[in-house]
């Protein structure tokens, strides 16, 4: 039994992508939080959701056992795991470059229970001349900015 | 099994789905487009966390129900939700009055559960205490915009808290003794002060007035229900009862 990154399972799994932003891996989001190979071509993988109700678990799930199944592994199996809670403080500095690239903001780091954030930065222009437009947005983990600047609305991955 | 638990956790559960299905209604109906995607996404959050609470009650019965038997084939009589959440709300102000009502309370119960000694109760709880915090935060902001608004929406969302507040007290039903001695369950009577500490400054911010009115009778959480919970479930339950089996 061998859980580790190094693994040819959890690199195999670190290539899934997240289906609501399929620019950034389950890996870079800090949803992939084990990987354990077992003889016999078996392994057990642990993700986490975002959000209590995210409805992307199901697929990543689907996507996971495809994409290891195609790798040869013969038994998978995906367990959702809620502790510790998920925080966007383990979205690598390597997604949130790619957040940013496709449009989305990424968050910056916590400050408190409910986040005061200060500034955020327009994906489009770069203008910090930004403000929000509902705290809420098309995915439970992004709420509604628009840039005062260039006029483009923009999602913003909401700090949690 | 242990029924006092499978109880708690049940009351934990419909308290959220209940909740998440009366979100839900405002879906197409709320003042405008954004105020659709976050009641809608507040109830995804509730529904979330009734998911995985219902699925931990089916364990702890043992009887082999999963959370689809217990969402869709329990009556109400079955059901452990308090009277807050399963009346209509037709205005918004009733909305965000109780929204606010509701996600103080979620966030002082869920912040005591997340030092459960049950390990899928603190699970949960650490997970949605932060979910919590931006339901609070949303239902406060429109409360004090509206009440500290212009004359007509200040009175309407007054009216709005003193239809809610009669069932406010039955939030705070004390929980199993022996499940709060083993430190399981958190006790909402303990709850209290905090919970009406921060609604009370978001109403004072709001310059509204705690209402002064009698508790509701209350007694859902030993199955006692409104007729509203009846007409909620036969809406959310029809097609899986109608279907047996059906997947979508």
């Amino acid at each position: 039994m061998t859980s580790s990154t190094l693994t040819r399972a959890w690199q195999v799994a670190a290539t899934v992508l997240d289906p609501e932003l399929p620019v950034v891996t389950i890996e870079d989001l800090g949803i992939l939080r084990d990987v354990t190979e077992y003889e016999g071509a078996r392994v057990h993988v642990q993700i986490t959701p975002t959000y209590s109700g995210c409805p992307a678990m199901e697929t990543i799930r689907t996507d996971l056992i495809e994409a290891l199944s195609m790798a040869g592994y013969v038994h998978v199996d995906v367990e959702f795991v809620l502790s510790p809670p998920w925080t966007t403080d383990w979205i690598t500095d390597e997604g949130k470059a790619k957040l940013e690239e496709y449009g989305v903001a990424p968050p910056g780091p916590r400050t408190g229970p409910v986040e005061l954030v200060l500034a955020v930065r327009c994906p489009q222009c770069g203008s910090l001349d930004t403000r929000e437009s509902s705290r809420f947005g098309s995915t439970a983990c992004k709420a509604l900015w628009v840039c005062q600047t260039c006029r483009e609305p923009f999602d913003h991955f909401k700090p949690l | 099994m242990s029924a006092a638990l499978f109880d708690h956790v049940l009351g934990l559960a419909d308290d959220a789905l209940v909740s998440a299905q009366r979100m839900g209604w405002w879906i197409s109906r709320a003042p405008e487009l954004e105020e659709d995607v976050a009641l809608a996404n507040i109830g995804l959050d509730q529904l979330g966390q009734a998911r995985t609470l219902l699925d931990y009650a089916g364990r702890v019965e043992g009887a082999g129900r999963g959370e689809d038997d217990l969402a869709y084939l329990r009556d109400d009589r079955e059901f452990r939700n308090v009277w807050l959440v399963e009346r209509p709300q037709t205005d918004f102000g009733v909305t965000v009055a109780r929204l606010l009502v509701f996600a103080a309370y979620q966030s002082e119960l869920y912040a005591a559960l997340s030092r459960s000694t049950d390990a899928t109760l603190a699970g949960v709880a650490g997970k949605a205490v932060k979910e919590v915090a931006y339901h609070l935060d949303h239902a406060a902001r429109w409360v004090v915009r509206l009440g500290d608004g212009t004359d007509e929406s200040h009175a309407r969302m007054q009216a709005a808290l003193e239809a809610e507040w009669p069932f406010v007290d039955e939030l705070f039903t004390p929980a199993d003794a022996g499940l709060v001695e083993q430190g399981i369950a958190a006790d909402p009577a303990g709850l209290r002060p905090a919970v009406l500490d921060r609604v009370a400054a978001v109403v004072g911010e709001a310059t509204l007035t705690l209402p002064e009115v009698a508790p509701a009778v209350g007694g859902g959480r030993r199955g006692l229900h409104t007729e509203h919970l009846g007409y909620l479930l036969a809406e959310m339950q029809h097609l899986a009862r109608s279907h047996p089996g059906a997947t979508w």
